[in-house]
């Protein structure tokens, strides 16, 4: 499995699919975030590892 | 997805640009064109002062960070504004600044503690007024306003500069579309040049960045910002505005930067002239010297004395 974390909440999805994938599965836009693995961003055409542990940073602030 | 400069790896890719870059080069890319936009817009010269409003987030950092890798004398204004929110926000806030501010050769931060100088936070002001009591972003609108201009102003800079990026600029234009507020899309600019009577310039240099491409660049460089939003935020029009133009930007890539690039370019045209000469005329005002349309006192001085008399009572 692969581990998303996004706002202090933590997901999970299955290894082989892309981020992108990943996070239309959370109902993620995938303008309002970033996806992290290592301490490195990564695009969304991604494909996650079975073990990753993704950080998925929000990018949307206003007020 | 790999480079377009180098074929490594990519760490982002920006569907608007068709262009993929590694972090090395996303770096580069970032700072160069944030240097093309000051020179294309005219926002300031390389000898002029600039003093960069920061709030922590990633923006303003972020900001601070290009124009001092660019070798501009900028300076930080933070205002304290006091707020909490049950996470101490404006303590936490400051306290990413002083971090940013610790690794980095130049660039003076001022601090203006609201609090301290006018004897009460900005929520606690607000709830003496009608229009801040549920929520204070409008006082707060006018205290950062107020501050800006004078410390920018008592400092000797020739222009005030703000984090704002393209999604920032977007929501805004289009919530005065929608509300067919031909007043505020007169003004909203780029660039705001300094007035006569007494405002200074203010410059958007991030404005045709994507909000995703400043938090990007926050994140290579390993900047420490405050991930959190003020607590005021939550609910906010602007972000509702963002999310939808973010679900149409899904479906055409280049639509936001498209839509506000269009607004700029018929502005230009004149589709607006008419309504950009409607700005009143502005008088010192009697209590603080600063610019105002409210008649002898400004609205933040008037802000401030309501709170003594409510004091008093």
């Amino acid at each position: 499995m692969v581990t998303l974390t996004f706002r202090g909440e933590v997901y999970e999805v299955r290894a082989g699919m892309t981020l992108r994938n990943a996070l239309e599965k959370l109902a993620l836009n995938p303008h309002m975030v970033l996806g992290v693995r290592e301490g490195k961003l990564i695009t969304d055409d991604t494909i996650l590892n079975e073990g990753d542990e993704v950080k998925l940073v929000a990018v949307i602030s206003g007020g | 997805m790999r480079c377009k400069k180098c074929g490594a790896t990519a760490a982002i890719h920006m569907r608007q640009h068709k262009l993929a870059l590694c972090e090395m080069h996303y770096v580069d890319w970032f700072q160069a064109q944030t240097e093309r936009f000051i020179g294309k817009y005219r926002m300031f010269a390389r000898e002029e002062r600039v003093l960069i409003a920061v709030s922590g987030g990633k923006d303003s950092l972020a900001l601070w960070d290009v124009l001092l890798a660019l070798g501009y004398e900028a300076d930080g204004l933070y205002i304290d504004l006091g707020i909490n929110g049950g996470l101490d926000y404006s303590k936490q806030s400051l306290a990413r600044i002083e971090g940013f501010l610790a690794g980095r050769e130049g660039g003076s931060l001022h601090v203006v503690d609201i609090a301290g100088v006018y004897g009460a936070t900005v929520p606690e002001a607000a709830r003496l007024t009608r229009r801040g009591r549920a929520k204070p972003c409008a006082v707060c609108g006018l205290v950062k306003r107020h501050v800006m201009n004078r410390v920018a102003r008592d400092g000797g800079y020739d222009v005030l500069a703000t984090g704002h990026n393209l999604d920032d600029e977007a929501a805004v234009l289009f919530g005065n579309t929608l509300n067919w507020q031909l007043g505020y899309l007169a003004r909203q600019a780029p660039v705001l040049p300094a007035s006569a009577d007494g405002l200074a310039r203010k410059v958007k240099p991030f404005f045709r960045f994507y909000e995703r491409e400043t938090a990007a660049y926050a994140l290579v460089r390993g900047i420490d910002y405050l991930y959190e939003e003020c607590p005021f935020s939550v609910g906010a029009t602007s972000i509702r505005h963002k999310m939808t133009l973010n679900l149409m930007e899904t479906d055409s890539p280049g639509l936001k930067l498209q839509f506000y690039l269009g607004f700029l370019r018929a502005k230009e045209a004149g589709a607006l002239a008419g309504m950009a000469e409607a700005r009143p005329v502005m008088e010192p005002c009697e209590r603080c010297g600063q610019p105002t349309t409210a008649g002898v006192v400004c609205a933040f001085c008037r802000l401030w004395e309501a709170r003594r008399s409510g004091d008093e009572r």
